[in-house]
């Protein structure tokens, strides 16, 4: 009878750790930023294969990292929004609680399986006025890990974010407009250690949630319409 | 919910039949005992028919349940996403449910693949729907709606109709469903005009119903005393747009003038 070998559960936390980051930091990030309608979400994505993609009413996502695997997560999240949707009502479907369940399965999954997930995800939801309790955005990140930050104003996830950070906390205020959030969002992706100095604007994947579409407020918006908001 | 082994397709039916079964609008289960049906709510009319611009679905807001009133301001015209129009005739509870999750099944797709169906999708999407009932509609819940929509394609609208069995046919000017439809295909057999403009479409479609609710006792007229008026929805290139009940009362206004009696 052969015994399995003991290892220590905190070498092999940061060995899983040091492997989810390694994968995250090879790819590009995102930036998504509040802005005085809604939220905008801001890829370096030349690709035609999305990495922010609409959940629900109010609420959108981004992922980055390996595509199979944060591609997954999205389209499973839609499942779960409609199915509550569905099943209670559209007011129903929150933001919160879709962080949650991704919280629940990273989680699982970097402490069950040999090779965790590499990925973050960042799930944006505008807020509604007319909701109770809900008028305010929130921006929820979630890490490889499972853990959850609950973020304001701007979230970054993927590779070199600590430059990207840092950019964005000198440089973003309240109240910006959408092309200013955009090009503020563009700025900080360039800063990125593997970035595109003058990303131009059919390098970028630009998303928004507006509160001022009437149901669904998420919107992917074309390449003309982004080159004319950073002109 | 299960992560790797889930249901990973793009279907919202399907993912509710394979995890979610007990979210089934499967009625035919709960019919198989002993017993009569409860009397359900019936009685419509509907009318769809194609114009210049695209496709307009009208219907009226009446609900009957044997002789009496259900409910006098039902909705019948369903709009199933921005390019999509379904009107319902037959039992109201399985026809609303089947619209509702028409709609979300369009949007689930939408979502998953990155894109919308096209309209011809989204039609056998319906029929599958209404096969799907077959059980349900021999026992009496019977659901048979009309579905209309702008095909981004070929830059036209579209309308079908449907049989109980699933059968899907389309319609090249118009059709009508419900208790009172005949009359109202008799009214827009004489009215209709291939290519006729918005307004044209409005009036046809209001004198449709007009003419239905007058023959028959099912179909709800306009209800001026509580201010209810039948439902037009219309879908063009620009999506869809309800008409306001200021227009529809001001050709239905017309229509009455029309029809008045000498000295009445």
């Amino acid at each position: 009878m052969s015994f399995p070998f003991y290892v220590n559960p905190e070498q092999m936390a940061q060995d899983k750790a040091e492997f989810a980051r390694k994968g995250i930091a090879r790819g590009k990030s995102i930036v998504t930023v509040e802005y005085d309608q809604g939220v905008v979400l801001v890829a370096e994505n030349p690709t035609r294969l999305h990495k922010l993609g609409e959940v629900y009413d109010r609420v959108g996502f981004a992922g980055v990292g390996k595509f199979s695997e944060f591609d997954r997560l999205r389209k499973m999240g839609v499942q779960w929004a409609d199915v509550e949707g569905y099943k209670f009502s559209r007011d129903d479907v929150r933001g919160k609680a879709l962080a949650n369940v991704y919280s629940q399965i990273l989680g699982e999954e970097f402490s069950r399986s040999m090779k965790p997930f590499e990925v973050e995800v960042v799930v944006a939801e505008v807020g509604d006025p007319e909701l109770a309790g809900h008028e305010g955005n929130s921006l929820f990140k979630i890490g490889f890990d499972g853990t959850v930050q609950d973020q304001e104003g701007f979230c970054v996830i993927g590779g070199s974010e600590s430059n990207l950070q840092s950019h964005m906390q000198s440089n973003y205020r309240e109240g910006l407009n959408l092309a200013e959030a955009l090009a503020l969002g563009r700025e900080a992706l360039q800063r990125a250690e593997n970035g595109t100095p003058d990303l131009p604007a059919k390098s970028l994947e630009v998303c928004v949630l507006d509160r001022s579409r009437n149901g669904r407020k998420f919107k992917r918006l074309k390449a003309d319409e982004v080159a004319a908001l950073l002109d | 919910m299960r992560f790797w082994d889930g249901y990973k397709g793009s279907s919202f039916m399907e993912l509710i039949n394979d995890e979610f079964p007990q979210l089934k609008c499967d009625l035919s289960a709960g019919l198989h005992g002993a017993g009569t049906l409860p009397e359900t709510a019936h009685g419509t009319t509907c009318v769809g028919l194609r114009f210049a611009e695209g496709a307009l679905v009208a219907g009226d807001r009446l609900a009957t349940m044997g002789h009496q009133v259900a409910n006098r301001d039902i909705e019948k015209v369903y709009a199933t996403d921005g390019y999509s129009l379904m009107a319902i005739a037959g039992a109201a509870g399985p026809a609303i449910e089947m619209a509702r999750l028409l709609g979300v099944q369009f949007e689930h797709h939408e979502k998953i693949e990155g894109e919308p169906l096209e309209l011809e999708g989204k039609a056998n999407t319906l029929a599958s729907l209404i096969r799907q009932n077959l059980p349900a509609a021999m026992q009496g819940l019977v659901v048979v709606p009309l579905f209309a929509g702008y095909d981004r394609r070929r830059h036209t609208g579209r309308v079908w109709k449907y049989e109980v069995t699933g059968g899907r046919y389309e319609e090249l000017e118009f059709d009508g469903i419900g208790s009172g439809s005949i009359f109202a295909k008799e009214s827009l057999k004489k009215s209709y005009s291939t290519g006729a403009t918005r307004e044209d479409a409005i009036g046809m479609a209001i004198l449709a119903l007009t003419d239905a609710a007058d023959e028959d006792r099912a179909t709800g007229g306009v209800d001026l005393e509580r201010g209810i008026f039948p439902r037009v929805k219309l879908v063009t290139e620009e999506g869809v747009e309800e008409v306001g009940d200021d227009e529809i009362a001001q050709v239905y206004q017309g229509v009455l003038e029309s029809r008045r009696r000498p000295g009445a």
